[in-house]
């Protein structure tokens, strides 16, 4: 009996992991095969490049990813600095209103600027920024879960490390620099993956504030090249969707032990 | 020195603060501000509308439709995922055969971007020649059109949802499972308690706090995800499928009526609000008795 419940157990557990790997196979099996094997399966069926070479063609996907690198890249490193500083300020300096400024900062783990779309996108036109790669980037440059893991993370690094640095003469950005980030390595590992793959991903926001190619990510130019109205076949939608996914699903399984390692790390704090 | 170590904490903070300030807390209270005017016409200012846009949304059958919808969009794919995510993460953290590659294929649609897989799902859906109805075909079932039927456009969005979602909950799962004092389980083996029971006993009050902390984002991100609206039913057919900040949007920037999407805004905010209140007062102190 138990052996069978067992059998059973695991034999859910493979189904639902197969549900959950379809689509991507799907997208696969569409994107590599003629048009005629979209819907029919065909183990022998001939496998073709073309749709690739179209997809690729119709959409200027090498534009579109490196907006999406670059708008990445500019949250990230804004990121890391601004939440350092103050995850710093917040963890290890003793002033005023310290509990108030926390408060504030964690407020934006609920009020997403996802939810704000129509105000920020006021602001922005306001300083002119609309269509730019800063612009995308603004809202989620100060993120409040990054200050919070940071701040979690230097709570836990020894106060005599950082006495022994100031003896020392160290200055206090001195001692944040070679006592504090050498310390915290893996949360700046998992919170980068963490905000690399939430904003590689991310769609409303770019949608609303980018109108040319010069700024929109590969999320905003999938959804123009994927509708309806552009009347692109369905196996060259799967060639392109696999183009667009293509470089942070192979970074994903070259490293996905770290991903899920970084995911659960950030997750446990 | 000391004295001005105030200074620097505020120096420090000064960067951040002000970014949070200009795209979150000043925009939440714009937002209010804003809700209380009509739409510019042409060149000439907002005229100052009271309350209008709100009695114009207590008014509004679209609003209700899409606040029913983002109700029940919460409430059936908020527990189904949890659910999921908990036998997902047991099983990947049992014995089971071929571990990491299960681990690995619940967990990459939370790699995937929302649109990419919902391109993918639209194939599944489509009437005459998607997979879904192929299958239903094999039982003999005639097809549905999954997003096109006012009946199923929300359910249908509600499934990819779900598939989305899981294995992202399954991480946090994981983790906590993982942290387990693994002595209680040996103790609990000896004294004879059976698998269900330890489960029940142990597992499910042990993972009291990541349940609570998935289930304020998992309600969060059934408010604030509607990257799929886009590509699979633009809230259609005729509102069936619409949610709260896809309204909001098409208010915004197809309806160009800014204010009332302010308006619309700030009941978002209100609900938001209410959750975070409900989790930092009640539950937490409820839970952590640790």
């Amino acid at each position: 009996m138990a052996r069978f419940t067992h059998a059973l157990s695991t034999s859910a557990a493979w189904l639902l992991g197969l549900l959950w790997i379809l689509p991507l196979l799907y997208a696969f099996w569409a994107a590599t095969h003629p048009a005629e094997y979209a819907t029919r399966f065909d183990l022998f069926a001939p496998l073709t490049g073309e749709h690739f070479v179209t997809a690729w063609n119709q959409a200027p996907f090498m534009r579109y990813m490196l907006n999406t690198v670059i708008i990445t890249g500019l949250i990230l490193t804004f990121q890391l600095i601004l939440c350092t500083l103050a995850g710093y300020a917040l963890a290890r300096m003793p002033f005023r209103g310290r509990g108030l400024v926390f408060a504030l900062v964690l407020l934006q783990l609920m009020v997403m600027p996802e939810i704000l779309i129509v105000e920020n996108y006021r602001t922005l036109s306001m300083i002119d920024l609309i269509d730019t790669h800063i612009g995308v980037g603004l809202p989620y440059m100060a993120s409040a879960f990054g200050i919070f893991l940071l701040r979690q993370t230097f709570k836990t690094v020894p106060q005599e490390l950082e006495d022994a640095a100031r003896l020392e003469g160290c200055s206090r950005l001195g001692v944040l620099w070679k006592v504090y980030v050498p310390l915290a390595k893996p949360t700046y590992l998992a919170y980068g993956l963490v905000s690399i793959s939430h904003h590689w991903n991310n769609f409303l926001w770019p949608l609303v504030v980018t109108n040319t190619e010069s700024s929109r990510p590969l999320t905003v130019g999938m959804a123009i090249f994927g509708a309806p109205e552009s009347g692109v076949d369905w196996p060259v939608i799967c060639a392109g969707t696999l183009i667009a996914i293509g470089p942070l699903l192979a970074i994903f399984l070259l490293f996905q032990r770290r991903f899920v390692q970084s995911f659960m790390y950030a997750g446990l704090k | 020195m000391k004295r001005l170590s105030w200074l620097h904490a505020w120096l420090m903070l000064l960067p951040a603060l002000a970014m949070l300030m200009a795209f979150t807390h000043i925009p939440a209270l714009t937002t209010i501000w804003h809700s209380l005017f009509y739409p510019a016409r042409g060149s000439e200012p907002e005229e100052f509308a009271g309350l209008d846009n709100y009695r114009m949304m207590l008014d509004d059958d679209v609003f209700w439709q899409a606040l029913s919808n983002n109700l029940w969009y919460a409430l059936v794919t908020v527990p189904a995922s949890m659910v999921l995510a908990l036998a997902m993460a047991l099983w990947v953290n049992g014995k089971i055969r071929g571990r990491g590659a299960l681990r690995l294929a619940y967990f990459t649609p939370t790699m995937l971007p929302m649109i990419a897989v919902a391109n993918i799902w639209l194939f599944f859906y489509s009437p005459e020649i998607g997979l879904f109805n192929k299958v239903l075909g094999w039982f003999g079932v005639a097809g549905i059109n999954w997003l096109g039927d006012t009946d199923w456009a929300l359910p249908s969005l509600m499934l990819m949802t779900i598939w989305k979602e899981a294995g992202f909950f399954m991480i946090f799962y994981l983790a906590a499972l993982q942290a387990l004092d693994r002595d209680i389980y040996d103790a609990a083996a000896l004294e004879g308690a059976s698998r269900w029971y330890r489960f029940r006993r142990l597992t499910l009050p042990l993972l009291m706090p990541t349940t609570l902390f998935v289930l304020v984002n998992a309600v969060l991100n059934a408010f604030k995800l509607v990257d799929h609206l886009f590509i699979l039913t633009k809230g259609g057919p005729n509102n069936a499928s619409n949610l709260l900040l896809y309204y909001i949007y098409e208010n915004a920037f197809s309806f160009f009526d800014a204010n009332y999407a302010a308006t619309l805004t700030v009941v978002l905010l209100a609900m938001l609000i209410l959750l975070a209140l409900l989790q930092f007062g009640v539950l937490e102190r409820r839970i952590h008795y640790r």
